[in-house]
């Protein structure tokens, strides 16, 4: 079917993660601050499926939004929360971060100006009801060596938090 | 306008597809409304059923055989004073209920009743419902944490570790069956529901019986993991008020109880909803292959009508069998009345063009009644697990199975 209120969808799901965003720094308590961002990267997975790319975002809702900001929110959750509101919530290198964001929105401005020549005449095509066996495709197909790498470093780093956690196995 | 309403009816595609609001609203309140009324009858079957396994009456005194207990439930959650513990968090002790009842609610879009009665059909059907039924988590975290207590905070984080462990047996077991809808086709398989059944359709198979005894393990994996999923017993915790005090409601009351307790029986009849459409075939009637035909297709389209009209013969025969007594009079009338609700609806469901529109549903309705009548028999029989047994269960059993099965099914696939 044809998309429907586009513009609409892409202001709200965009204004969804930049509020939740600002709220993640701004909040206080920590807990808030981590169910902001569950908040961010759900409006993320929407944007995702905005642009055509249904598999992503389902598995940005199982991966980020259920999966790891549930361990996040357990550890904050047995910090003490007093002692955590008492602490500074900015510190001195606010400077520095005001200008590393003030040069990636020249950047994202310098690339929607000139956008146009950089990525001349490249209207994408939308595989949307055979996007998930396109990503099958390519990551067991193409790119299979690369996967099974990256798959292996994962599991070197579950290998090692046991070895660390554990003290005898 | 009309013509809106008429020219969907003619379609083959879900509403979704077609992009026809209308018609989508109208599932999606249908789904509400059907959700809804399982949750009740569900409430009063599951106490009806154990009292009768207990060699008890269950309830009896409101309304006929007790058939209005859940709604005098429903009155008392409304009614009754819903306390918010002191020092503890708004926001988020309001917004966890919440959560946990839209996801419930949510991943019935995709569910599909028949092959053209779902609100949509996403290219990542399954992949969704696992997600967002995994958002359910972090209501049962939240809970926990905003009630200010630690038996709800312990609690909440038993519940979740139980539903984040046994989500991946769970993963596990799906992912085999997706691998099982790639073969005899072109070669890539699919995740969206619909298209699920439509391989096993093509296949002549459900999945279950796929590589015997393969896909029966996955779905007996899966089968276990569901029930722990949904926090119901043998792996209720929460439930467990005199050995753990209960689980991360223990401060909810009144209205946000209730929303917790219609999550719960809703995502019961989700994950139900999952495992028909992977493994029993979804909307297919039983045998699709060997009773085939135009004999056998009315056959099967009078099953739903025969069940309402067998369900108003059982309440006439209760009827019959009321106490003569003019206290029980009303109740007596309101049984009749019942029954030929009950009779009416069997006889419209005979109508040629509403049965063929309803057997779908019927059949899918049906598997999915099996499994809830499943999750009050195992209430019934099995003892509660103790938590160590729990993760040992998840993860050292039901995992290495769920690997195994997966790897064994995925050399099948390529070798047959």
């Amino acid at each position: 079917m044809q998309p429907v209120a586009t513009t609409f969808f892409f202001y709200f799901l965009a204004a969804v993660t930049v509020l939740s965003g600002v709220l993640v720094i701004t909040r206080r308590n920590p807990v808030h601050s981590a169910l902001a961002l569950i908040l961010a990267l759900l409006g993320q997975a929407g944007l995702y499926l905005m642009l055509y790319a249904p598999f992503v975002a389902g598995v940005q809702i199982i991966l980020y939004a259920g999966g790891i900001m549930v361990l996040f929110l357990f550890v904050i959750m047995l910090v003490s929360i007093e002692k955590s509101q008492k602490e500074e919530q900015f510190n001195n290198m606010w400077i520095v971060g005001l200008l590393a964001a003030l040069a990636l929105g020249a950047l994202f401005i310098g690339v929607y100006v000139k956008g146009r020549d950089l990525f001349a005449g490249r209207e994408v095509a939308l595989p949307e009801q055979s996007n998930t066996q396109q990503i099958a495709i390519l990551l067991y197909g193409n790119y299979m060596f690369a996967f099974e790498i990256a798959s292996l470093l994962l599991l070197v780093a579950i290998i090692g938090a046991v070895v660390m956690a554990k003290k005898r196995i | 306008m009309l013509d809106d309403v008429t020219s969907y009816l003619k379609s083959d595609t879900t509403p979704g597809q077609a992009g026809n609001f209308l018609w989508a609203f109208i599932y999606i309140l249908l789904i509400f409304l059907g959700l809804s009324v399982a949750v009740i009858a569900m409430n009063w079957l599951e106490r009806k059923i154990l009292a009768h396994m207990q060699v008890r009456l269950g309830p009896m005194r409101v309304g006929p055989h007790g058939l209005l207990q859940p709604i005098a439930d429903a009155i008392k959650l409304l009614i009754k004073e819903d306390i918010m513990p002191s020092e503890s968090d708004p926001f988020v002790f309001w917004t966890a209920p919440l959560i946990v009842v839209l996801t419930a609610f949510t991943v019935f879009i995709v569910v599909p009743f028949g092959p053209t009665h779902a609100v949509t059909d996403m290219n990542i059907g399954v992949l969704f419902m696992l997600g967002v039924s995994s958002l359910s988590v972090l209501g049962v975290v939240m809970a926990g944490w905003a009630s200010n207590s630690h038996y709800p905070l312990m609690g909440a984080l038993r519940s979740s570790a139980q539903m984040v462990s046994y989500e991946i047996a769970m993963g596990l077991a799906v992912i085999s069956a997706v691998l099982m809808t790639s073969l005899n086709q072109s070669g890539t398989g699919t995740l969206s529901m619909i298209g699920i059944v439509q391989a096993q359709e093509a296949q002549a198979t459900w999945f279950v019986f796929k590589f015997f005894p393969l896909g029966l393990i996955a779905f007996f994996v899966f089968a276990v993991a569901m029930v722990a999923e949904t926090n119901r017993a043998p792996f209720d915790l929460p439930e467990a008020e005199s050995e753990l005090t209960a689980g991360f409601h223990t401060e909810y009351s009144g209205f946000r109880w209730s929303l917790f307790f219609l999550a719960e029986y809703s995502a019961m009849i989700a994950v139900s909803s999952i495992a028909v459409t992977l493994w029993l075939g979804g909307w297919l009637h039983p045998f699709p292959h060997w009773l085939s035909g135009e004999t056998w297709d009315l056959v099967f389209s009078l099953f739903p009508g025969l069940t309402f009209v067998f369900l108003a013969g059982l309440t006439f025969y209760s009827v019959a069998r009321m106490p003569k007594h003019p206290y029980f009079r009303v109740q007596t009338m309101g049984l009749a009345g019942f029954g030929a609700v009950l009779g009416l609806i069997g006889l419209a469901l005979f109508a040629p063009p509403v049965r063929d529109r309803v057997q779908d549903i019927y059949w899918f309705a049906a598997k999915v009644a099996g499994f809830m009548y499943l999750y009050i028999w195992y209430r019934g029989t099995f003892p509660r697990y103790r938590f160590d047994q729990l993760m040992t269960v998840g993860w050292k059993i039901l995992l290495p199975i769920g690997l195994g099965v997966l790897i064994v099914t995925a050399i099948l696939g390529v070798v047959l």
